[in-house]
């Protein structure tokens, strides 16, 4: 497995803790959501930072009071036919303006990768080694998109609309 | 006609660079079958019994001639010289070898065409009513709507990973001629209380194994909420429509699991939960999809020119003129429907040469434009009175001048096992064989309005549930049988079709359909009384009767 963040390759920084082993000092954790909705409150005061592996089918709403002390969340696709992190993933950046990492994780492919950066997430556990040598090409394969998303990349529409001359009062 | 920008085009010309790459590696073997199977059927790519199979999108069924010659040489060079128009506004070649599937795809591009969305589990081609923009009873044209839509919905980042496809119908007429209730969503345009456009939102229709009429949510959603309706209600059903069953995944199962009301309360407060970011069709918006339909420069004439009123002397005229020409908004034009129904051959089928010599007749007649409908015809939308009875003539020469709109030959019919490697039964020479029986035109005209729709399989691409006879292929240990419905319909006052009984074999369903027309020859009141009516006034009763009591 490869990881890419804000589109480089690099070194997965967090380290996944079961729910019964201690929390190493000092290292970012992804924690599952049983044992971080367990702990918010205690965790919310840790130094180093803290992630939530959220799985498909919980509703991402439980996460919207804690977004401010996570760092990470790990969304999951099972399956990349299953689409239902796309969802997530969009409700976290646009109705909850959450900012920190979205991870995409489990069948993460490359013909996926553009529809993943445009509904929000900035990590990749890239599923094949392969996959991850043409990320860039992968995620320019296009240079404009019809509707807008939480990429805010620039849509079709606002490059056809000139903003409307404001006329000046005389 | 839409015409496209270059950002359309940029876009379109990307998606073919990025399918070729696909294409390479699955040749490659760097993706493998499992991988590849659903990218390619988001290029409207699938693999049937003996072949590649290529759905091209027409949205809204609108064509230039132009397009319509690019299909032909797509038909001559690629396929084996026809193609295959379906029931939902789209085309398909039954031939396509996936080498040549990239040039192909770049050909199409150059024309506008494609088959971004055509298959797969995302939001596929948007269908409307094949005369929108003429028909006299509509209050706006759809396909401004149909082409919002079409934009917002392609390639988008959240909903193409659905829980199974998923089709939107709409119509701005008072007649439904886009078959709108079978749609996962069906948009109405209708005009507010201030007179402003808007849309009455229907969901939940849909045909396949559990047929559903689509039922009503929003009796009017302003036209700027259009776009986030839309997405409230595909992201309700792309969190909780089922992924653990093919059969339960469409969106009718999760609105008939929650009842109508339950989801229509979660999509209005998912609508009102985004209200503050979703996306807003602004009229500014509006206006500028609108300035990019290029409509016809309408010639200045009078309806029933002289040239018409000498034409009704020649009775083979006449008959087509009563039979395949509609009335058209705009004084001195008409609607002409090309039936694709000949009798003893595929229904929907197309030959290059027969559409190079439409693109030209629409180019000499008809303002460049062609349109398909899901009953699998043709139509030019805007032909001059005084050019049809050279029309009539030009059409006759390359048989496509038929005089069966809308009756008993006009069958709707899928591809069935002579193609489909979903299907159980064959559907096509069902439909020959019916239309043989019923070739007489006398007799067919005698009969009157009546629709055979037929389905080699459950899913039902021949809408067999709204035929007001539905034909539906179903396999017995190894041989084929036919279910036999009554009573189905498509328009505004959609209905579905009822059982009759036990199901027939394959040689034995035209004998069944003749005893059926037989039996409604008898019972209807007078001649002017239709099929469907007169098994709307005395039930299925009587014709269960007739079919089964010499079987």
């Amino acid at each position: 497995m490869r990881f890419v963040k804000d589109g480089r390759a690099a070194e997965d920084p967090y380290r996944r803790v079961a729910d019964d082993a201690s929390l190493p000092d000092g290292v970012p954790v992804l924690l599952t959501g049983e044992r971080f909705l367990a702990d918010a409150a205690a965790l919310a005061s840790r130094a180093a930072p803290v992630g939530v592996i959220w799985p498909n089918n919980r509703e991402i709403e439980e996460l919207a009071p804690h977004l401010a002390h996570l760092a990470a969340i790990a969304l999951a696709f099972p399956t990349f036919r299953d689409g239902r992190a796309y969802s997530q993933a969009r409700l976290l950046r646009e109705r909850y303006h959450y900012r920190g990492e979205l991870r995409a994780t489990g069948q993460v492919l490359r013909d996926q990768f553009l529809f993943m950066l445009r509904a929000g997430f900035t990590a990749f556990e890239i599923a094949k080694d392969g996959d991850a040598d043409h990320f860039a090409d992968a995620v320019h394969r296009y240079t404009r998109f019809y509707q807008p998303s939480a990429d805010r990349r620039p849509v079709i529409a606002a490059v056809r609309q000139p903003p409307t001359p404001q006329r000046k009062s005389a | 006609m839409y015409v496209y920008d270059e950002f359309d085009q940029t876009l379109l010309n990307e998606r073919v660079a990025e399918f070729s790459d696909q294409i390479k590696r699955r040749l490659s073997g760097e993706l493998s079958e499992e991988e590849f199977r659903p990218l390619r059927l988001m290029n409207g790519t699938y693999l049937q019994l003996h072949a590649y199979m290529l759905r091209i999108s027409i949205p809204y069924g609108t064509l230039s001639s132009k397009k319509l010659r690019m299909l032909a040489h797509i038909a001559r060079r690629y396929d084996r010289g026809y193609g295959h128009f379906t029931t939902r506004q789209n085309l398909q070649f039954h031939w396509i070898k996936l080498e040549d599937l990239p040039n192909a795809m770049a050909d199409l591009a150059s024309a506008g065409l494609h088959g971004i969305q055509t298959s797969g589990n995302c939001v596929r081609n948007i269908s409307t009513d094949q005369w929108a923009g003429v028909a006299r009873d509509e209050i706006a044209d759809p396909r401004i709507y149909a082409e919002i839509l079409r934009q917002h919905l392609t390639l988008h980042p959240e909903f193409s990973f659905l829980p199974r496809k998923f089709k939107i119908g709409i119509t701005g007429a008072a007649h439904d001629r886009a078959a709108v209730k079978m749609h996962d969503i069906g948009l109405w345009l209708r005009r507010g209380p201030n007179g402003e456009l808007g849309f009455e939102v229907a969901v939940g229709g849909g045909l396949g194994r559990t047929p559903y009429l689509a039922e009503t949510i929003r009796g009017f959603c302003p036209s700027r909420d259009l776009l986030g309706y839309v997405e409230a209600i595909l992201r309700v059903y792309n969190r909780y429509g089922r992924r653990d069953n093919i059969w339960k995944a469409r969106i009718k199962i999760l609105v008939h699991d929650l009842g109508v009301a339950k989801f229509r309360d979660e999509v209005e407060a998912e609508f009102e939960a985004s209200k503050d970011y979703a996306p807003v069709l602004d009229e500014r918006l509006v206006a500028e999809i609108t300035r990019r339909f290029h409509y016809p420069n309408f010639e200045n004439v009078e309806d029933n020119p002289p040239e018409l009123q000498a034409a009704f002397h020649d009775a083979r005229f006449r008959t087509w003129y009563f039979n395949a020409v509609a009335p058209h908004r705009v004084p001195g034009h008409a609607i002409v429907t090309i039936s694709l129904k000949p009798v003893g051959l595929t229904p929907g089928d197309c030959t290059a040469d027969q559409m190079e010599a439409l693109a030209d007749f629409a180019d000499q007649y008809g303002y460049g434009e062609i349109r398909n409908g899901h009953e699998q015809n043709l139509c030019l939308p805007s032909v001059r009175q005084r050019d049809l009875p050279a029309l009539w003539r030009k059409l006759d020469a390359v048989g496509l001048a038929l005089s069966n709109v809308n009756l008993i030959t006009d069958i709707i019919a899928c591809p069935g096992l002579d193609y489909c490697s979903l299907a159980n039964a064959r559907a096509i020479p069902v439909a020959m064989e019916i239309s043989k029986r019923f070739a007489d035109p006398d007799l067919q005209r005698n009969i009157g309005r009546l629709h055979i729709n037929i389905s080699g399989c459950i899913n039902a691409c021949g809408h067999h549930h709204i035929g007001h006879i539905g034909i539906l292929g179903v396999e017995k240990q190894g041989q084929e049988f036919y279910q036999i419905t009554l009573g189905g319909k498509a328009d505004e006052n959609a209905k579905l079709g009822t059982l009759i009984g036990p199901s027939v074999p394959f040689d034995k369903v035209a004998d069944v359909i003749e005893d059926v027309v037989a039996a409604y020859i008898e019972l209807r009141e007078r001649p002017e009384e239709i099929f469907i009516d007169t098994v709307r006034r005395v039930g299925i009763q009587p014709f269960k009767e007739r079919v089964y009591a010499v079987r």
